[in-house]
């Protein structure tokens, strides 16, 4: 038996976002094995902002460039091999993708606040509390290889919602989540709670991770193929094998759900959340949940859309529970991470509001699409979660980060503009109009309404309710309450904080009054192309 | 570019300058360095409201009396993808509460100069959060697009919340917090009518969020009601009435004087307004539908607030209750579906506002004075402070709708009109005027006559500029009492042209009326 390989064709233009963010990584790794010690960080910093930035410009060029299909119906075409996708919601994901990093890494990379360091642990080897770890203190040592890690993470995400075959599909899943894993364990400062939350993410995530695996092996055993448009005919056509069909879709949706945070796949989420370095968190709330909910809409809209009628009560259940669980529990939190990880909960159950209405444009085209709203408020939110995470990451006292709310109290007093930009935010999860978080909650509800989901927008005004009252709760703390003993103090951190927290206002703001370019745009990335 | 447009860029924008001078105003404040004093504030703050007046005078010269529709429209772009447009227009209705909201807020700020020193937060904050409110309050009753009427009534709630929860007594921060959770439960109740809004108008054809687009669409008769109750609900949180008015006698008691009067005259105002601009008129079959158990609760608001009223201790609360049964009044004006009883409720807003400023700032002034809000510890005060006891019997007799005083004419137009379609309900509220004689003649009583207690004797009379104040308030409660005609005139077109888009006629005289081409 003779077998000749034939190489496969990659379309390196499509791809150049990815490829480049790859290789940026990899650069990173060899810039950590042969760069000395000093000049790493600066050399990290820069090729990692400038390859991100590069990377987004590729974006912009890949989605000029799309080709549309069907007089507008959807834009793009498959690529490497029809493993990818490069279609409208990718692309837009990708840009999105990509400026939230930017963001993030300005938040990573924030040496003002721990004099002179990162907020990651100077050498993770060195056990807590031993003379090792000391050492590695005085002598001012920090891990850089957190942004080759994070640029990696990157790259996962971006393959992750853009794969049009399972199998690509779980690669990019691992690769997005291993460097996660490994980042959330890297905190300088309470370290024992950072490599419990590293521990315990691993562990569930590797957990959800085989669930994922087994559900695509028994919708391969269904379709006999890995691709969507492969699995899409094989729903539509196939009337045996519905077994298969339906275990391997609840597999696999358990996976991504795990991703996204939903109930009852949430449990990892306030820990790893609390124990995390701040920045890391502000991460991965912003980008994991956009790159998993961009994935899931793949999966769900183009491979299963015909069974929609078999998985649309399940995604209606795991909406209430979501939306319930995050903002009933929210409000016994004393935590502000927490409180924020259970508000991400939340928020993941808005989302899926929009996502069951499989709503996919009226007769005449109008009204808000699903896949347009929910894109819509993954960026919304997002934008405000980074920019709640900074301003937590400036909150402190002798012992680091202050992140208790009881020590929050006075600090309106203290330093009004960080407490009244927080309370900004926090009325933009709120979803207060003249903030993005109006604009993100109407659409997701009128495009499940739409659907004719409309118990789900009773449920999810409820909800909105309940969730009001933490919000409200931490405003009344940093606003009403008398600072305990000395009261928190707010760190002068470097520029890139303070940039951050503005651009994240500015976009909450912009996106709360002028909405309708973003609107317009998700509007019209067409379909998934399959 | 289409028509109403190209008019609107060519003649003054006025409602969009009327709002955004108090807004500026709050900006202004707000980046003032605090080192140039709290009198400084004080006077910016002032001045900016009393600009504002004058600014809605002359726009008052610009409004056609006796014309029903919307006037002074402006109409732009917003976000086209929910149809959302930035559209304002006032007819005689919105126009009163404008002219309420303008006349008021000057009034405020000149009678709580003393206010706002003891707060959490400077007195900068103070003025600069009454003058937003008053900037928002305006747009709230000049929008004429559902989205931008929804923004707007949600975004008055920042404001309120501070103030409440930044000025007033130990326990305003339960107050605020309170005050929040009940108008934020409303109002997201209302956020899923307003999105099934769209939703119907987009599969109606075009998406639009036009008041007079969507007065057009027809609607199932369920959907139509149910999301006339997401609506309502929240109305009637903002209103209140009873079962959902708790928060209401909390905000009052904690909050401080001025903040009261622009949250129960202004603020509140905005849930009766919705009421017949929006409930009325985008959910005609659905009000007439529900009318029986809003006039039911309305009559029950009346009584029940009248009733609590008699019995409170604490002054503020009493005058909290006392405008449960105000609102119990106008709700059931609204819904008793005549022009007659329609245009008593709207000028009763009006009145209701002048009347409830002047009893929060006189009651205001005596609790300040005394350290005290209970009416137990009050007596005898008439011997030290006349001028105060003397205006304070006024703006209780007009809050028990004494005839000459202006909420007499209001309070008989819509007692009149319920007559005419619910007797019932309309020998009930009756009730309520009796009560409200109990109410405001014991609290005067306890308070203000018999022998001078000990411990009130340093209370002193009102200073010039808390007459001066409160000067204008009065002279619109005489005046209007003695001549109503010029606001029934400007308030009668709009009301008759709501009841006639809900398909509603008043009802005939029972009595034949023969005319002489009937004689054979």
């Amino acid at each position: 038996m003779t077998s000749t390989f034939t190489s496969p064709s990659l379309e390196y233009s499509q791809l150049l976002p990815v490829l480049i963010v790859f290789a940026v990584a990899l650069l990173g790794v060899l810039v950590e094995a042969f760069g000395p010690r000093r000049v790493r960080y600066p050399v990290q910093l820069t090729l990692t902002l400038a390859g991100l930035l590069a990377a987004l410009a590729a974006t912009i060029y890949v989605g000029v460039g799309l080709v549309s299909i069907g007089g507008g119906v959807a834009y793009g075409a498959t690529a490497a091999q029809g493993s990818l996708a490069i279609d409208g919601p990718s692309v837009f994901t990708w840009g999105v993708l990509l400026v939230l990093s930017i963001i993030s890494l300005l938040l990573v990379a924030e040496r003002g606040l721990e004099g002179g360091v990162t907020a990651f642990a100077g050498q993770a080897a060195a056990l807590p509390g031993t003379d090792a770890e000391r050492e590695a203190s005085t002598q001012g040592l920090e891990h850089t290889e957190v942004f080759p890690l994070m640029t990696f993470a990157i790259g996962g995400m971006l393959l992750f919602p853009a794969s049009n075959d399972l199998l690509m599909m779980f690669v990019a899943l691992e690769v997005l989540s291993l460097p996660l894993y490994l980042l959330c364990g890297l905190a300088r400062r309470r370290r024992l709670l950072s490599q419990e939350a590293a521990v315990k993410y691993f562990l569930l995530g590797a957990f959800s991770s085989a669930f994922f695996l087994y559900g695509i092996a028994l919708l391969y055993g269904f379709a006999g193929s890995f691709t969507m448009a492969a699995l899409d005919e094989a729903v539509r056509e196939r009337l045996d094998g519905q077994g298969l069909l339906l275990g391997g879709m609840a597999l696999v949706a358990v996976g991504l759900l795990f991703k996204v945070a939903a109930a009852p796949f949430h449990a990892w989420t306030p820990d790893v959340y609390q124990g995390a370095p701040t920045s890391i968190t502000a991460f991965m709330a912003a980008c994991t949940k956009i790159a998993a909910f961009g994935a899931l809409l793949r999966v769900f809209y183009a491979g299963l859309g015909s069974a929609r009628w078999d998985w649309q009560p399940m995604v209606w259940g795991v909406a209430i529970i979501t939306m319930l669980v995050g903002s009933v529990l929210a409000i016994t939190q004393s935590d502000v991470k927490r409180m924020l990880a259970y508000s991400s909960i939340a928020h993941a159950g808005f989302i899926l509001v929009g996502f069951a209405g499989v709503f996919g444009g009226g007769a005449n085209g109008l009204g808000f699409t699903s896949l347009a709203s929910v894109l819509f408020y993954l960026t919304a939110y997002g934008f405000s979660t980074i920019g709640a995470f900074a301003v937590v990451m400036m909150v402190r006292d002798a012992g680091g980060e202050t992140t208790a709310l009881a020590r929050w109290a006075g600090l309106g007093r203290h330093s009004p503009v960080l407490a009244g930009v927080m309370a900004f935010f926090l009325l933009a999860f709120a979803g207060i109009p003249l903030t993005s978080g109006f604009i993100g909650k109407w659409t997701v509800f009128s495009a499940a309404w739409s659907g004719g989901a409309w118990p789900l927008v009773v449920v999810g005004v409820l909800a909105s309710a309940i969730a009001a009252f933490f919000y409200v709760r931490v405003i009344v703390v940093m606003f009403f309450s008398d600072p305990v003993g000395a009261g928190p103090s707010v760190a002068r951190s470097s520029p890139m904080t303070s940039a951050v927290i503005a651009v994240a206002v500015v976009m909450t703001v912009l996106l709360g009054i002028v909405p309708g370019p973003l609107l317009d745009l998700t509007q019209q990335l067409g379909a998934f192309v399959r | 570019m289409s028509l109403p447009r190209l008019v609107s860029a060519v003649s003054f924008p006025w409602l969009t300058v009327l709002g955004a001078l108090p807004l500026a105003g709050a900006v202004l404040l707000a980046v003032l360095p605090r080192r140039t004093g709290a009198e400084a504030a004080k006077l910016v703050g002032f001045g900016v409201a009393l600009l504002t007046l004058v600014l809605a005078l002359i726009m008052l010269t610009r409004f056609e009396v006796g014309e029903g529709g919307f006037q002074l429209v402006e109409q732009y772009e917003w976000i086209s993808a929910i149809g959302a447009t930035y559209s304002l227009g006032v007819d005689g209705i919105g126009l009163t509460l404008i002219l309420l909201t303008t006349i008021l807020s000057p009034v405020v700020l000149l009678a709580s100069w003393r206010d706002g020193h003891e707060g959490r937060w400077s007195v900068n904050a103070y003025v600069a959060w009454m003058l937003a409110l008053e900037g928002l309050a305006i747009g709230v009753f000049a929008a004429t697009d559902v989205f931008l009427f929804y923004v707007l009534f949600e975004a008055t709630l920042i404001p309120v919340y501070f103030l409440i929860g930044g000025f007033g007594g130990p326990r305003r921060s339960y107050a605020a917090v309170k005050f929040l959770l009940f108008s934020l439960f409303g109002g997201l109740l209302m956020l899923a009518s307003v999105i099934g809004l769209y939703v119907v108008s987009a599969r109606a054809g075009d998406p639009s969020y036009l008041l007079t687009t969507l007065r057009e669409l027809p609607m199932q008769e369920w959907t139509g009601r149910l999301l006339f109750l997401g609506f309502f609900v929240a109305f009637a949180i903002k209103a209140p009435m009873w079962p959902v008015h708790t928060w209401l006698p909390d905000a009052a008691a904690q909050a401080t004087p001025g903040t009261s009067v622009l949250l129960v005259s202004v603020l509140d105002k905005v849930g009766t307004f919705g009421m017949i601009r929006f409930c009325l008129q985008l959910f005609p079959e659905a009000s007439q539908w529900a009318s029986p158990v809003v006039i039911a609760l309305a009559v029950f608001s009346v009584l029940y607030g009248a009733l609590l009223a008699v019995g409170q201790d604490d002054i503020r609360r009493l005058v909290a209750y006392t405008s449960v049964s105000h609102f119990g009044f106008i709700v059931l004006g609204i819904f008793a579906f005549t022009t007659q009883s329609g245009s008593g409720s709207t000028f009763y807003m009006f009145n209701h506002g002048l009347s409830t400023a002047a009893l929060f700032l006189l009651t205001g002034f005596l609790v300040a004075r005394h350290g005290s809000p209970f009416i137990s510890d009050f007596g005898g005060v008439q011997k030290v402070a006349p001028v105060l006891a003397g205006l304070l019997l006024v703006a209780g007799l007009s809050s028990l709708s004494l005839p000459g005083l202006s909420p007499f004419v209001s309070e008989f137009l819509v007692l009149a009109g319920t007559f005419t379609t619910s007797v019932t309900a309309a020998v009930l509220a009756t009730l309520g005027i009796v009560l409200a004689a109990l109410y405001i003649l014991l609290m005067y009583q306890r308070t203000m006559t018999g022998p001078l207690r000990a411990d009130n004797e340093r209370i002193r009379d009102l200073r010039a500029f808390e007459v001066l104040a409160l000067a204008p308030v009065f002279l619109l409660i005489v005046g209007l009492g003695f001549y109503p005609q010029p606001m029934l005139d400007v308030i009668n077109p709009a009301v008759a042209t709501v009841y006639e888009q809900v398909g509603v006629s008043d009802p005939v005289p029972d009595v034949p009326v023969t005319t002489a081409e009937e004689v054979p």
